[in-house]
């Protein structure tokens, strides 16, 4: 649980300046801007769908404490069979490249997880 | 960064459902049988805005798939139904159109914020392309590969309006010595110190006069998840360099050593961008032009038809990036080939539709073969491609039927 909380702190300090730069109160829905020949743009607002699906099995507590942060589990779950190596490989890659901010002493149980299949 | 944009407080479900799971769960189902379950299922989503059905390969970042059937419909793909691929998951979901800029600056005299008004002001160039995911079809590389396994949705087709890139770099001045323009979008990472998305276009290639900032699609704005308000529009090159939402392009003096492109992104150097599972030490390229293909589209895997009775078969086919020249069918796994005729020409980057009525199959397994040929002279293969990453699939595409 404090794992969780800690990235959440984080992820909430590390995004809030761009959410208050910009209150989403303005909401300019009516806002336009028009130009020759008529084209005509309008502002947008959107709600992305988030995903509550977690990872499922007794084994997933690492990987749900883990991997959502950066993606939900759809794409993961939609992969094929890989070896173990091929998993630890694409999670190295995920903490190495692309800065997930895993628990070194978790990494076990997720490459665990996805490569017993 | 451009302003009149707002961020999603990130992922916040992500961490509770994360948080929730620590505690026990049942034990009933362990991974193994729930990923193998999920991974024939295909799942389709109308939750996501501005979007229609779509196939769900990811819900954050998104990744939504167009289901086969839309492109029966016609030689556009309807923005509703396009495709939709996200790398980081920190999209905006609100974008103000009188606030949005578009910055250029760095090898240039003159850096520019320019507002959608003045870019609607410039003089605008119109075509048809089509935009199509480096992965697409990456599900059927044999051996399978890591990534989003989308099948063969991952395209689409649309008529572009915007303004040359060529132009707004003209207006900023390309200093003597640029070499590179970088394109970000609006999209940020979720985690501290990730490498944004970013993705670089040879000066040259930038200044072609056809590449577009695009700020409508098929007679309409983006929609949101498409690049609402301004995409990139790199006619013939796969989809990673059309960057969405695009607010900043910086001109550089030296090539771009960020990830995205001097790392990700990247094929063999070889013929069909081809290697053998577990070679090592050939040397790659970033990706770039796109290479033909071809579809049956009324007609999906497994159809029945009748026997004896002549078949009549539609489909779409597209050069890459040049022009379609011909479109050709077999039945007879490649031995011989029969010209389909050509739907009207929508221009060199767009699908091209194509029809043909067969002569009546006799009873049983039924292979059909198409396979497209552009006017450059480059026809699909025979044989699939296989790389590590899943790039740039073109064979020849069979469509199994059974006629009783």
């Amino acid at each position: 649980m404090t794992r969780a909380w800690i990235l959440l702190a984080i992820a909430t300090a590390s995004l809030a300046p761009a959410s208050l730069a910009t209150p989403a109160l303005a909401a300019p829905k009516s806002s336009t801007v028009t130009g020759p020949g008529g084209i005509t743009l309008r502002s947008v607002t959107v709600d992305l769908p988030q995903s509550d699906r977690e990872f499922p099995g007794a084994d997933a507590a690492a990987i749900n404490n883990n991997c959502l942060t950066c993606h939900s589990a759809g794409m993961v779950l939609r992969q094929p069979p890989f070896p173990r190596e091929k998993w630890a490989e694409i999670v190295n890659k995920m903490i190495q490249t692309y800065k997930a901010p895993i628990d070194a002493g978790d990494v076990p149980a997720i490459v665990d997880y996805l490569a017993k299949r | 960064m451009g302003q009149g944009y707002r961020f999603p407080l990130i992922g916040r479900r992500g961490f509770i459902a994360g948080a929730a799971a620590l505690g026990a769960l049942p034990a009933s189902r362990g991974a193994l049988g729930a990923l193998a379950q999920d991974a024939g299922d295909t799942v389709f989503t109308t939750a996501f805005p501005q979007k229609g059905r779509m196939i769900l390969q990811r819900t954050r970042p998104p990744l939504l798939e167009t289901p086969f059937e839309v492109f029966d419909q016609g030689v556009f793909t309807p923005n509703d139904r396009f495709f939709v691929r996200w790398h980081w998951a920190g999209i905006p979901e609100q974008v103000d159109v009188a606030t949005f800029t578009l910055k250029v600056h760095g090898h240039v005299d003159r850096p520019l914020t320019l507002g959608l008004g003045e870019l609607l002001a410039m003089p605008r160039l119109e075509y048809a392309a089509v935009n199509q995911c480096s992965g697409n079809s990456r599900s059927l590389f044999t051996p399978r590969v890591a990534g989003a396994q989308w099948r063969h949705g991952a395209m689409g087709n649309a008529r572009w309006v915007g303004v040359p890139l060529k132009a707004v770099l003209d207006r900023a001045g390309v200093k003597a010595g640029a070499v590179a323009i970088r394109a970000r979008g609006l999209d940020e990472p979720v985690v501290p110190d990730a490498p944004a998305f970013g993705k670089s276009l040879a000066i040259d290639h930038a200044r072609d006069g056809e590449v577009m900032i695009a700020f409508q699609m098929n007679g309409e704005q983006l929609p949101l998840l498409n690049g609402f308000p301004l995409r990139l529009v790199v006619p013939g090159w796969y989809s990673t360099y059309w960057v969405k939402m695009l607010c900043d392009i910086e001109v550089l003096a030296t090539a771009d050593d960020q990830y995205w492109t001097k790392t990700a992104y990247r094929i063999p150097d070889t013929p069909h961008a081809s290697v053998t599972p577990g070679e090592t030490g050939y040397a790659q390229v970033p990706i770039n032009r796109m290479v033909p293909r071809s579809f049956i589209t009324n007609l999906e895997d497994g159809a029945r038809v009748a026997a004896g009775k002549p078949l009549a078969l539609r489909g779409l086919a597209f050069g890459g990036d040049q022009g379609v020249a011909a479109v050709e069918v077999s039945a007879d796994g490649g031995a011989t080939w029969r010209g389909a005729h050509l739907g009207r020409d929508e221009g060199r980057y767009s699908f091209r539709q194509w029809h043909l009525t067969a002569p009546g199959p006799a009873a049983g397994p039924v292979r059909l073969m198409v396979r497209c040929t552009n006017t450059a002279g480059e026809t699909q293969p025979l044989e699939a491609n296989w790389n590590p990453n899943g790039f740039m699939r073109n064979v020849v595409e069979t469509t199994t039927l059974t006629a009783a």
